[in-house]
C-alpha cells in the first residue's frame, strides 16, 4: 500500500497477461478431481454453477457457469414499450427492486431530457437508501449462514427487512416487485403518515445495527475464516470493472453517488468507507459501515423532504416516444454500478435495451480470489461477492 | 374406511382414542413434509421469508429444508425454470424418494409467467413433471405459500391407501421417474412430456 | 475532461494511422461516440487506458447491437432521353428526371463501449466498433487484454449476437447452453415453435395455432376453424 493503486496498475500494464488469473500448480501427488458445484447447491444465491478442479481440497482452476436464469429480458424489452419494461426491471436484482427502477428511470430521463420534481428526488433517495440497508443486512446474513451460523444472523436481518418491506408495501403496493419509479418522478405520493412511520423505523435502525455488530464483529469464527481470505488487489479490481462495496473494500474510492452527482445526493453529508486489507472481512465491514451511512442519509432526507408534486407535469405517460438518440444512465445500486444503455429510434419501444449487470462483472475475478484456497472458502468468497442471479443472467 | 365422528367423540370422552390406519398414516405424513431447498429466482426470496420468524413455515411441519433431494419430500419450484435448467429440475425430481410432491410457486413455474415470450424460458414446469399445487402470484405472498402447504396437507390427508385411486407411491406399476429432456440445437427435445402434460382438445 | 472532439484529436495524434469518426447522438443526452476502425482499435484502447490525462482505466459497459440491412428508397435525378414537343415539333431531349430508386444498405453488428476513469473520476467516453457485415465477416478485436471487465461481456456478445472477438482467452457461450446453435438477440431470430394451447384463439394467435397444428399433424379443433 505504499504506492497508490493507479501507479501500480500503470507499471503492471506493461506486463503481458498481468490481468489474467495466476496458474496454480498441483502438489504433484494424486489425481485431480473435477467437481461441478451447482446449479443446485445449499448456498442461497440461486442457480449458479462453478466448475472447479481440485487437488485434494485446494482449488486449481475455477470456471463459473451461469445462464440458468437467462430470461431474455433484453429481447422482451425490444418488443414492449418503455413503461412496460419497468416491472421487468424489478425482477433483475430481485432484492433491490427500487434501485433497479431508479436506474432505468434515470436512463430514460437522460434519453428524453425530462426533469424530476424535488419531492420525487427526495422520495427516490429515501427508498434507495432503505433498499441498500436491507440488502446489505441480508447479504451479511447469507454470508454468515454459509460460514456455519445456521440461520440466526439471517433471521435478525430478515426481521429488519420485514419492517422495511412493510413500508414498501404501504407505499408502492408490493413487498418486493415495487414498480414505483416513473419517467419524470414517482408513481404515487407518500402521505404524512407514511413519512412518520418511516421516521420511526429509521430511529430504531441504529439499535439493530449495534445489536447485529455486537454478535458478529469480534466473533472468532468470522475473524478466523474471513480475515486474510479472498484478497482482491485494487489494480485488478479497477481493471476488471468491479464496482460497489467489493471495490471499496479493495481500497478504491469510487462511489457513483459522489462521482456522478446524480439525483440530489450532493445535499447529503455521508462518508464512503474504504477497506485496507482487501479481504472478506473488509467487505463485511464496508457493508456494515455503509448501512450506518445510509441511516445518516435517511435521517437527513426525512427531515428535509419538501412538499410538492411527485411527477413532472409535462411528462407524457401514454404514447411515450423519446426522440432518436441513445443514453447511458447509471446509479450506485447496493451491488455495484447498475447501468442501462438505451438506443431509441423514435418508436414506442427501444431499439436496443441493455442492462449493465454489476453482479456479472463482479464475478470476473472470482477465479483469481479463489485459486489456492480450500473448497469451503470458495463458498465464503463467493458469498462475499454478493451476487443475485436475476441480474447476472437477466 | 372412516370411523363415525359422533362415536369418536363419545369414546374420546371415555378416554379411548379410535382411528383408522389410513388416518393415522396420512396424519403422520402430512404433518412433516420436508421441502427441498430449491430456489430458482425471486420467488425463492419469498420462500426464504416464509421460513423466517415472521411467517414461520416450521409450525406447519416443514421444519427443515433439506438440500439433498434424497432426504426431501416436497420440491417447491420457486422461480422461472429456464430451458437450460429444466433437465436439472427433472433430474432432481427423479432423485427424490417416493412419496414426493411438487408445489409450483409463482407465475413463472406455472406457465412461464411474465417471461413467457422467451427463447430460454420453459413455459411451465408441468410440461415435464406432475405438479400437485399451483400458487399464482408474482411473487406470491408468504401467506399464499402457507396456504399452498395447507392445501397440500389436505390433499395428502385425503389420499386412500388401497383401491383404484391410491397414490403413485403405493402403486407398483406407476411411473415415478420421468424422462429428462435433452438440450438440442434450438430448443429442448422433446418440448414437453405428453404423458404429463396432454394438450387438451376443445370440442364445442 | 476533454470534449469528444479533443479526445478524437488526441487519439489521432497518439496512434498513427487511427481512423476515428465522430458519431453524433441526436438526443438530449449529449453522449457522442467515436467510431474506431478494426485494425487500430486495440492500440487506441491501450492509449486511452494509459494516457495520464484521460486515464480510462474502467470499462464499464460493452453492448452488442444488431443493425439489419436497410432498404432505402431515394429520389435521384437521372439524365434521360425524353420525348417532348417543342414549338410543335417532336424532339428527343436530354433532361433530368426524378426517379425513385431502392438500394439495400448492408447491415452490420456493432459493439458500443462505455469507458470511465476511476483515477480522475470522469467519463463517459463512448466508443463504437462495427463489423464488416452480418454474415461471414463478424470479427472484431478483443479488449480483454486491455480491460479484464470485457471478458464476460464479450462472451455474452458472442453468445447472443455472433461477433467473434480475436484475442479473447476463452471465447465460448456464456448464457445459452453449449449446443445451442442460434444467436438469439439478432433482430431476425425466429423462435422455435413452442406453441401452447389457447382457449379463445383469434387473429395472429389463431394463425399460429393453425400453423402449429398443421406442423404437428393433428386435426384442427372445431373452435379453431377461423370463424
Amino acid at each position: 500500500m505504499s504506492a497508490p493503486w493507479t501507479d501500480i496498475s500503470m507499471k503492471l500494464a506493461r506486463q503481458e497477461g498481468w490481468n489474467r488469473p495466476p496458474v496454480v500448480e498441483p502438489d504433484g501427488e494424486g489425481e485431480l478431481l473435477e467437481l461441478a458445484m451447482g446449479p443446485h447447491h445449499p448456498s442461497t444465491h440461486g442457480v449458479f454453477r462453478m466448475d472447479v478442479v481440485l487437488d485434494g481440497e485446494r482449488v486449481i482452476k475455477l470456471k463459473p457457469v451461469f445462464g440458468y436464469l437467462h430470461r431474455n429480458h433484453e429481447k422482451i424489452a425490444e418488443g414492449t414499450s418503455y413503461l412496460a419494461s419497468m416491472p421487468y426491471t424489478d425482477r433483475l436484482d430481485y432484492f433491490c427492486s427500487l434501485t433497479n427502477n431508479w436506474a432505468y428511470a434515470l436512463a430514460v430521463e437522460r434519453l428524453s431530457g425530462q426533469e424530476v420534481p424535488e419531492r420525487a428526488e427526495y422520495l427516490r433517495v429515501i427508498l434507495a437508501e432503505l433498499t441498500r440497508i436491507q440488502n446489505h443486512a441480508s447479504t451479511i446474513g447469507f454470508l454468515l449462514q454459509e460460514m456455519g451460523a445456521s440461520g440466526t444472523p439471517l433471521m435478525y436481518a430478515f426481521r429488519e427487512r420485514e419492517k422495511i418491506l412493510d413500508l414498501f408495501e404501504s407505499l408502492t403496493g408490493s413487498r418486493m416487485m415495487c414498480n414505483y419509479m416513473r419517467f419524470g418522478g414517482c408513481r404515487v405520493d407518500a402521505t404524512a403518515a407514511w413519512l412518520a412511520a418511516a421516521r420511526k423505523i429509521v430511529a430504531e435502525l441504529p439499535a439493530f445495527v449495534d445489536e447485529f455488530e455486537t454478535f458478529l464483529r469480534t466473533n472468532e469464527i468470522l475473524m478466523a475464516r474471513a480475515q486474510g481470505m479472498g484478497v482482491l488487489r485494487p489494480e485488478l479490481a479497477v481493471n476488471a470493472g468491479i464496482t460497489g462495496p467489493m471495490l471499496r473494500a479493495s481500497g478504491v474510492n469510487y462511489d457513483i453517488r459522489k462521482v456522478d452527482h446524480y439525483g440530489i445526493y450532493d445535499r447529503f453529508k455521508f462518508r464512503v468507507p474504504l477497506g485496507d486489507h482487501w479481504d472478506i472481512y473488509d467487505r463485511y465491514m464496508v457493508r456494515m459501515l455503509e448501512i450506518r451511512e445510509s441511516i445518516g442519509i435517511l435521517e437527513q432526507a426525512l427531515k428535509d423532504i419538501p412538499s410538492g408534486p411527485v411527477m413532472d407535469p409535462k411528462a407524457k405517460i401514454r404514447g411515450f416516444r423519446p426522440k432518436p438518440g441513445e443514453s447511458y444512465g447509471r446509479i450506485e445500486a447496493p451491488k455495484g454500478e447498475l447501468g442501462f444503455y438505451l438506443i431509441s429510434d423514435g418508436s414506442p419501444s427501444p431499439y436496443r435495451y441493455r442492462v449493465r449487470p454489476p453482479s456479472l462483472i463482479n464475478l470476473t475475478v472470482l477465479e483469481d480470489m479463489c485459486l489456492g484456497h480450500n473448497v469451503a472458502d470458495v463458498v465464503l468468497i463467493f458469498g462475499s461477492v454478493d451476487i443475485v442471479l436475476g441480474e447476472v443472467d437477466r | 374406511m372412516a370411523v363415525d365422528e359422533g362415536l369418536k367423540i363419545e369414546l374420546g370422552k371415555q378416554g379411548i382414542f379410535v382411528t383408522s390406519l389410513q388416518e393415522l398414516y396420512n396424519w403422520g405424513r402430512r404433518s412433516s413434509v420436508w421441502p427441498m431447498q430449491f430456489g430458482l429466482a425471486c420467488c425463492a426470496i419469498e420462500m426464504i421469508a416464509t421460513t423466517m420468524a415472521r411467517y414461520d413455515i416450521a409450525r406447519f411441519g416443514a421444519e427443515v429444508f433439506r438440500p439433498s433431494p434424497r432426504q426431501a419430500d416436497m420440491m417447491i419450484i420457486s422461480g422461472t425454470v429456464t430451458k437450460k435448467m429444466a433437465p436439472q429440475v427433472v433430474r432432481l425430481y427423479n432423485q427424490m424418494a417416493e412419496p414426493k410432491y411438487v408445489i409450483a410457486m409463482g407465475a413463472c413455474a406455472i406457465s412461464g409467467g411474465p417471461f413467457k415470450q422467451g427463447y430460454n424460458v420453459l413455459k411451465g414446469i408441468d410440461r415435464y413433471i406432475p405438479v400437485d399445487v399451483h400458487i399464482p402470484g408474482c411473487p406470491p405472498r408468504p401467506e399464499a405459500l402457507l396456504q399452498a402447504l395447507m392445501t397440500l396437507q389436505k390433499k395428502i390427508g385425503g389420499q386412500h391407501l388401497t383401491g383404484e385411486d391410491r397414490p403413485r407411491f403405493l402403486d407398483a406399476k406407476a411411473q415415478g421417474e420421468f424422462p429428462v429432456p435433452e438440450q438440442g440445437g434450438h430448443d429442448l427435445e422433446p418440448t414437453s412430456n405428453q404423458g404429463v402434460w396432454p394438450v387438451p382438445l376443445v370440442i364445442r | 475532461m476533454k470534449t469528444v472532439n479533443e479526445i478524437k484529436a488526441a487519439i489521432e495524434a497518439a496512434v498513427p494511422g487511427a481512423k476515428v469518426e465522430m458519431v453524433t447522438n441526436p438526443g438530449p443526452s449529449g453522449q457522442h461516440s467515436l467510431l474506431l476502425d478494426r485494425t487500430t482499435a486495440a492500440a487506441v484502447a491501450v492509449f486511452l487506458r494509459d494516457d495520464p490525462e484521460l486515464a480510462m482505466d474502467f470499462l464499464s459497459n460493452l453492448t452488442g447491437v444488431d443493425w439489419l440491412d436497410k432498404e432505402i428508397t431515394e429520389k435521384v435525378k437521372v439524365p434521360k432521353q425524353v420525348v417532348k414537343t417543342v414549338e410543335g415539333v417532336e424532339q428527343t431531349v436530354e433532361e433530368l428526371v426524378e426517379e425513385t430508386r431502392k438500394r439495400v444498405e448492408p447491415g452490420y453488428l456493432e459493439t458500443v463501449y462505455h469507458l470511465y476513469s476511476m483515477a480522475k473520476k470522469h467519463g463517459p467516453v463512448v466508443l463504437r466498433l462495427r463489423t464488416a457485415n452480418r454474415t461471414d465477416k463478424t470479427n472484431l478485436p478483443s479488449f480483454t487484454p486491455v480491460w479484464r471487465s470485457a471478458e464476460f461481456q464479450e462472451r455474452e456478445v458472442f453468445d447472443l449476437y455472433g461477433i467473434v472477438f480475436d484475442g479473447h482467452p476463452d471465447l465460448r457461450r456464456i448464457l445459452m447452453w453449449d449446443g445451442f446453435k442460434d444467436h438469439p438477440m439478432r433482430r431476425d431470430y425466429v423462435e422455435p415453435d413452442d406453441f401452447e394451447y389457447e382457449p379463445t384463439a383469434h387473429d395472429e394467435v389463431l394463425a399460429r395455432a393453425q400453423a402449429h397444428r398443421a406442423a404437428v399433424g393433428m386435426g384442427i379443433t372445431p373452435q379453431e376453424t377461423g370463424k
